[in-house]
């Protein structure tokens, strides 16, 4: 098993890349961009770009360090795990973000270059490398949530393309997307070998979305209503009847990426000993004044801890075996747990000062953090609930099988 | 269910068609969606001061019905399953202090205005965001009160102010120079202001003695934990509802015993707050030391609230986390009032130290 410790071992080759990349950041990250990245662009929306984000996301996409460990042949940085970590780290050191990122990098891109034909590949991974095309995915329906399977969109077959009708809802970014990863029924007579996995044009005829409003006041979702949309069969992804393998295999991917789910919308400020410290005030040793809240933070730092650290052993262990590992599961029941204790302690903190919806009496670090606890309550429900990340756990790692 | 006597039976009933006929969810949607300072409609507060309740809890002879606290919970137990919003509460806990600690003027000046609904009266205690009734800065000196409290309820409209400074408890009329107020936006929408006091004219509550504050905090404590009682109470059912109707997997959600089992554990829960601030709510009227039943009404409305309002979201999925459903309303609401009079933190300190450990 890989250690904190030997994941961090430098080496000489490793030294040699960490001096090129902080004198190719030295180049292209001017520092009027420090810590301008939009992190929560996937839930509020896509920022506007200054020329100087242009041109920081064009240095970038060229050098495919926005997806350091994918193919150079399509576009990526062709980095090992080892040059990626130090290129996020030298990253981090100068404040510098990702300008690459959405569903396409998250998801559906390895999910495309594994499943994927070399046409498709071409045609779509560089365009998500070079962050030019933003991707949403269509997969629940107002009946089609926990069981998924149950979709029912249907693409009918017409010789040279599908004629796809029906209704998506919970489609991610679905109003700034240009195209869409969905699930489709091309077969009403079986299940899930009726579904296949087809890439449509959010820009084509018969596409509508419409926003969401959720409970924190923000719409990052839509429903999308497809009406006759007319669609190449060079957009299906693998066979027809093959969409649940290629739909499950890209929800593990977004599984891993919402195992942050609570640290992506955690502010990137303060810790909670520092929030309670400042809102709450220590007594003469210095302690946090409320013992029964110091106590509870306390818990919440080491079980934060020690979930970074079985992200960490998962991650060592997966690369050790090869492909994603189905215990993937667990970091995302416990991540988006930790996430909401977070956001409730946060508040709970700041008193009512931590409930404020909008006006000057709330700086814009307690607002966010109201908006950020709200919506963290989806992270249990969405990407697989938590219930239903829980019947993995308990049939397919554990083997408990249901009443027979 | 306590066991109510006639009288209390009846207002019960009367709470919970009109709540139903006259003051649903939506009716607290559109107060919302309205989104004014003031954070509840006057007409509607007018009908319940007209049924009799603005004077539930306060003497017959300044011209309320003496019906006692457990009454008042019933009817506010209604209110909090639709979320009705008005300043009954409010007004109510300040109408106490007044009861508690007002001479028979004070009484005779302010309390009709207060049962007829005709005057909103609310208690301003805490200065901070967090409750902190041990540092009080607001003073009086030379007859004029100065200080600013925090996120008042209702502070918005009130119209009579008693307001908690180092040596006691004062009336202040709100409409003096002097008096500004300054809206505090919360998730609830409900209204909290800042209202900052600047040598204003300030009528002490002298008959109370030193126990008047805390006992105008027990009755507070238990009034919130009546509003919560019912949100969490109507939380469950619609939950329950949902998950007898909501088919996935071929079959409707309540079929899953993980998630019997949740809303077994739910309703142990609730049944166990209802016990708590019914007892708080009978503590009060029965009279003696009743902080002991408070802290525990409050602490368990907190528990068992702040659970079930997560529960609600999580159980009911994606269509939870829409502005549309109303879900979000029991949660929003319910981390307001956890925090207001006493967090479930402050609360178990205070009752460990009133044990003696």
């Amino acid at each position: 098993m890989a250690s904190a410790a030997e994941l961090d071992r430098p080496s000489d080759a490793l030294e040699n890349f960490r001096a090129e990349v902080r004198d190719w950041l030295a180049a292209n990250f001017p520092a009027s961009l420090m810590g301008k990245g939009n992190a929560l662009a996937s839930v509020e929306g896509p920022t506007e770009e200054t020329p100087e984000m242009t041109a920081w996301r064009k240095a970038m996409g060229e050098k495919g360090w926005g997806v350091p460990t994918w193919p150079k042949e399509y576009g990526g940085g062709g980095l090992s795990r080892a040059e990626a970590k130090v290129l996020a780290d030298e990253m981090a050191r100068v404040d510098a973000w990702n300008p690459i990122g959405g569903m396409g990098v998250m998801m559906f891109g390895p999910t495309l270059l594994e499943y994927g034909n070399e046409a498709q590949k071409r045609e779509h991974i560089p365009a998500i490398a070079k962050g030019e095309i933003r991707w949403c995915q269509g997969y629940s329906e107002p009946n089609a949530g926990s069981d998924l399977a149950n979709l029912q969109t249907f693409a009918e077959d017409k010789g040279d393309h599908y004629v796809v009708n029906g209704q998506k809802t919970w489609t991610s970014g679905g109003q700034w997307a240009d195209k869409c990863f969905c699930l489709v029924r091309t077969d009403k007579t079986e299940k899930h070998k009726g579904i296949s996995f087809l890439l449509i044009d959010m820009t084509a005829p018969g596409v509508e979305v419409k926003p969401i409003k959720m409970i924190s006041g923000m719409s990052p979702f839509c429903e999308t209503f497809f009406t006759d949309v007319k669609v190449p069969k060079e957009n299906l992804v693998g066979e027809e009847g093959q969409g649940w393998t290629i739909g499950k295999r890209l929800l593990q991917h977004e599984r891993t990426n919402l195992s942050g789910g609570g640290s992506r919308l955690m502010p990137s400020g303060p810790g909670l000993p520092d929030v309670a410290k400042k809102y709450v005030g220590t007594d003469a040793e210095g302690r946090i004044a409320d013992a029964d809240l110091r106590a509870r933070i306390a818990k919440f730092e080491m079980d934060w801890r020690a979930f970074l650290l079985t992200a960490m052993r998962i991650q060592a262990e997966s690369k050790a075996k090869g492909g994603v590992s189905e215990v993937s599961s667990i970091l995302k029941t416990i991540g988006t747990k930790l996430g909401q204790e977070r956001a409730e302690l946060t508040i709970e903190i700041q008193g009512l000062q931590g409930l404020g919806w909008e006006g000057e009496g709330f700086s814009e670090a307690e607002i966010h953090s109201v908006r950020a606890w709200l919506f963290g309550k989806a992270t249990t429900i969405y990407g697989g609930s938590t219930e239903i990340q829980n019947n993995v756990i308990a049939k397919r790692i554990l083997g408990m099988l249901d009443h027979q | 269910m306590a066991v109510l006597n006639e009288e209390q039976t009846m207002l019960r009933d009367m709470a919970r068609e009109w709540t139903r006929n006259e003051s649903p969810v939506t009716a607290w949607r559109k107060v919302r969606d309205a989104d004014t300072a003031t954070g509840y409609d006057p007409n509607v507060y007018n009908e319940m001061a007209q049924m009799g309740w603005a004077g539930i809890v306060i003497p017959e002879a300044q011209g309320g019905s003496d019906f006692g606290w457990l009454s008042l919970g019933l009817v506010i137990e209604e209110l909090g399953r639709t979320l009705t919003a008005s300043p009954l509460s409010a007004s109510a806990v300040a109408a106490a202090a007044i009861v508690l600690g007002g001479s028979d003027a004070q009484k005779d000046a302010w309390l009709p205005r207060i049962a007829s609904g005709e005057l909103v009266a609310t208690f301003a205690l805490d200065e901070g965001p967090r409750h902190d009734p041990e540092n009080i800065k607001t003073e009086v000196s030379g007859g004029k009160l100065s200080g600013t409290k925090a996120f008042v309820a209702e502070g918005d409209s009130a119209g009579l102010f008693v307001v908690a400074a180092a040596d006691g408890l004062y009336l202040v009329d709100g409409n003096q120079a002097g008096v500004s107020r300054s809206r505090r936006h919360l998730t609830d929408f409900r209204s909290h202001a800042d209202v900052t006091f600047d040598a204003v004219e300030a009528d002490k509550l002298a008959n109370g003695g030193d126990k008047l504050i805390d006992q105008v905090l027990d009755r507070a404590r238990v009034v919130a934990s009546a509003e919560m009682l019912g949100m969490a109470q109507q939380a469950f059912e619609t939950t329950l509802d949902y998950l007898k109707q909501r088919r996935q997997f071929d079959q409707v959600l309540s079929t899953f015993q993980a998630l019997q089992h949740r809303m077994a554990s739910l309703f142990s829960d609730i049944e166990l707050m209802r016990s708590a601030v019914e007892a708080g709510l009978a503590a009060i009227d029965a009279g003696g030391d009743t902080r002991q039943a408070a802290l525990l009404a409050k602490t368990k409305a907190n528990e068992v609230g702040h659970a079930m309002s997560r529960e609600m979201i999580q159980l009911h999925g994606g269509i939870g986390m829409t502005d549309e459903y109303d879900a979000g309303f029991y949660l929003k609401r319910m981390r307001v009032l956890e925090a207001v009079w006493g967090n479930t933190a402050y609360l178990r300190d205070r009752f460990a130290r009133l044990g003696g450990y």
